[in-house]
């Protein structure tokens, strides 16, 4: 299961830069195609879907280097075990 | 302290707990039960669509800042106390929310009505995001050992409690004053939130009477209390690695599970199933009070058998059933599934008189409702407005009803269609009976949560590092399905398929609950922490 960990942690570590490439992708693609009337709202609406989630797929890929690292093949059992 | 006394002193800090705790959920909630009307007062008229994608973003604002008052006020709560930091999480709230129902609509004072309701939103978020990390922890020091599931799961009712009293109230003054006199620049929808006010007194007058929470009182005495919570929980890798293996194993995805399973069906079955919105609301009603006991059920169980399981269990199951739920949702509402009554009795057709524009005198709308009944006893309206446009402004001397053709310029090609449902009792009985079974998974996911992120974190850092993920998970994650559902739909509209693929939204809580649920599934452990006093 140790094993598992640690590749799945190789494979968070792909995606995370792969979920901002996609969300900067859309949103160009979005933005370019909105009409005038309504392009500032979708600037707007794709601000702040990439200011949000650009931070939580670092915290991902961060996630995924602990794991790769086996951080997580045994868990804490109490506040010493943290220290 | 005899075993009857302890039962007595959790019962008045569940309770204490609890009632702060719902009335910051009804303070929060009220804003997005009303968000089709707030769209339609703080937005400018002519802004259909992206008004009300606008006025779920500011929703979705109040949710994103939940992380940085968890940041905040868990900061302040590991370095003062839980107590304290709860009354002003109160006050915070109750302020923000009286003062959203004083803010004059678009037409009063233009675009400083969205931007006034954008920061006291924000206000609220920061509140909220220090009233529930407070409230698990101050419960969960209570608990006795081997029953922290059962006790903290009484904190876990309260957000669905407090959903349920923002519908109740919302439902009462709708139906008292009538939509017209509701839906008013300076309407009913207004009251749930002046309501607010007297709510939060109450709870502030229980709160003062509440003590400290016994760790904390513990941990001070002993001059253990961090220094620095924020950098203990996030700069520290033993503890920031396992408050991302909190998000993205469990909080993630119980986080779009809670929304979706409450949210997101309230909205889709009123926007896109088209129920009459009283009735949309008594079928979330109805539902949200026959599961709530569930939440107690699997905190209790959750002692018993750990909490991963249920958690994960309740995740691959909404993960499984959500597009079955909302295509049923959908055939259930179809008027095709019906048989008409065709008899003329029965089928109401009225035209009102032109009525012009308020501003705009070259602008007239006609008006007409046809009311289709079916078998099952369901009844059909539809509301037909043409908007027609004359050359000149009309001749106020003559009767309303006369409109020359010659005088018509444009006649609207495709007129404003809205259609409201009222279903039969066994169409709603169904409908209710979905919702049910998606608050059960509901019950699954959040129950066993507060004791199961409490067991992660020592004493003197729990409130900042457990607030953090918790709100990340269900502000960010859980609070953006509403906007990402609908926007998802958006983006599959195309000149071929106007109305776009309706369960398409469902996509972005799938996705994010079946990677939760593989994380927790390989890294989460099934052991419960019998010792959070460290």
């Amino acid at each position: 299961m140790n094993t598992v960990k640690k590749m799945l942690g190789y494979l968070w570590m792909v995606i995370a830069p792969i979920i901002i490439l996609f969300l900067l992708y859309e949103a160009y693609e979005k933005i370019s195609k909105a009409s005038a009337a309504v392009q500032s709202n979708v600037i707007l609406q794709w601000v702040i879907i990439l200011l949000i989630f650009t931070p939580i797929c670092v915290g991902f890929f961060i996630f995924g280097k602990y794991a790769s690292n086996g951080e997580y093949d045994h868990l804490p059992e109490s506040s010493a075990e943290l220290d | 302290m005899s075993q009857e006394k302890k039962q007595n002193n959790i019962a008045f800090v569940i309770g204490a707990s609890s009632v702060g705790t719902l009335i910051e959920w009804y303070d929060f909630y009220i804003f997005g039960m009303l968000a089709t009307i707030i769209s339609k007062q703080f937005f400018p008229a002519d802004a259909g669509t992206a008004a009300l994608l606008s006025t779920l973003a500011i929703f979705a604002a109040g949710f994103i800042v939940r992380p940085f008052g968890a940041l905040v006020f868990g900061r302040l709560g590991d370095l003062i106390g839980r107590k304290h930091t709860f009354l002003l999480t109160l006050i915070i709230m109750g302020g923000s929310t009286f003062a959203i129902g004083l803010v004059p609509g678009y037409a009063t004072i233009g675009w400083a009505a969205p931007i006034l309701v954008l920061i006291l939103r924000l206000l609220q978020g920061l509140a909220l995001g220090g009233e529930y990390g407070g409230a698990a922890t101050y419960v969960a020091e209570h608990a006795p050992t081997g029953q922290r599931g059962f006790w903290t799961s009484w904190i876990q009712t309260t957000a669905t409690l407090g959903l349920f009293l923002a519908l109740g109230i919302i439902i009462l003054i709708r139906t008292n004053q009538g939509v017209e006199n509701f839906s008013a620049e300076w309407g009913g929808w207004r009251y749930p939130f002046w309501i607010s006010i007297l709510l939060v007194g109450v709870s502030v007058l229980i709160r003062m009477r509440m003590s400290e929470s016994p760790m904390f009182t513990k941990l001070k005495s002993e001059g253990k209390t961090s220094v620095n919570p924020l950098k203990e929980s996030f700069g520290h890798k033993g503890n920031f690695k396992m408050v991302l293996l909190a998000l993205f194993g469990a909080v993630m995805g119980q986080g779009v599970v809670w929304y979706t399973g409450q949210f997101y069906a309230q909205s889709f079955i009123e926007t896109v199933c088209k129920v009459e919105f009283v009735q949309s609301r008594n079928i979330m009603l109805i539902a949200i009070l026959m599961a709530t006991p569930c939440f107690v059920l699997f905190g209790w169980l959750s002692d018993k058998v750990g909490r991963k399981w249920i958690m994960l269990i309740g995740m691959l199951a909404a993960v499984l059933t959500y597009r079955p739920i909302y295509k049923e949702f959908i055939n259930i509402t179809n008027a095709a599934n019906r048989t008409k009554i065709v008899d003329a009795r029965l089928t109401n057709i009225k035209t009102s008189f032109p009525i012009f524009d308020s501003k705009d005198k070259t602008k007239m709308y006609i008006k007409q409702e046809a009311d289709t009944t079916y078998y099952d006893g369901s009844v059909f309206k539809y509301f037909r407005t043409d908007t027609i446009i004359l050359k000149a402004v009309r001749d106020e001397s003559r009767p309303i009803t006369l409109v020359n053709p010659d005088m018509i310029q444009y006649q609207s090609p495709k007129p404003n269609l809205v259609i409201e449902k009222t279903l039969g009792h066994a169409a709603y009985w169904d409908m209710i009976w979905l919702v049910f079974i998606q608050i059960v998974y509901v019950t699954m996911v959040y129950g066993p949560i507060a004791a199961f992120l409490v067991e992660m974190f020592p004493t003197k850092i729990r409130y900042t590092s457990m607030s953090l993920p918790y709100h990340i998970g269900n502000g960010v994650f859980g609070g953006l399905v509403p906007f990402l559902g609908t926007l998802i739909v958006e983006f599959t509209k195309d000149s071929a398929h106007p109305m776009g693929d309706s369960l398409a939204g469902l996509w972005y809580p799938i996705g994010v609950a079946s990677v939760c649920f593989v994380i927790g599934l390989i890294y989460l452990s099934n052991k419960i922490d019998k010792n959070v006093m460290d």
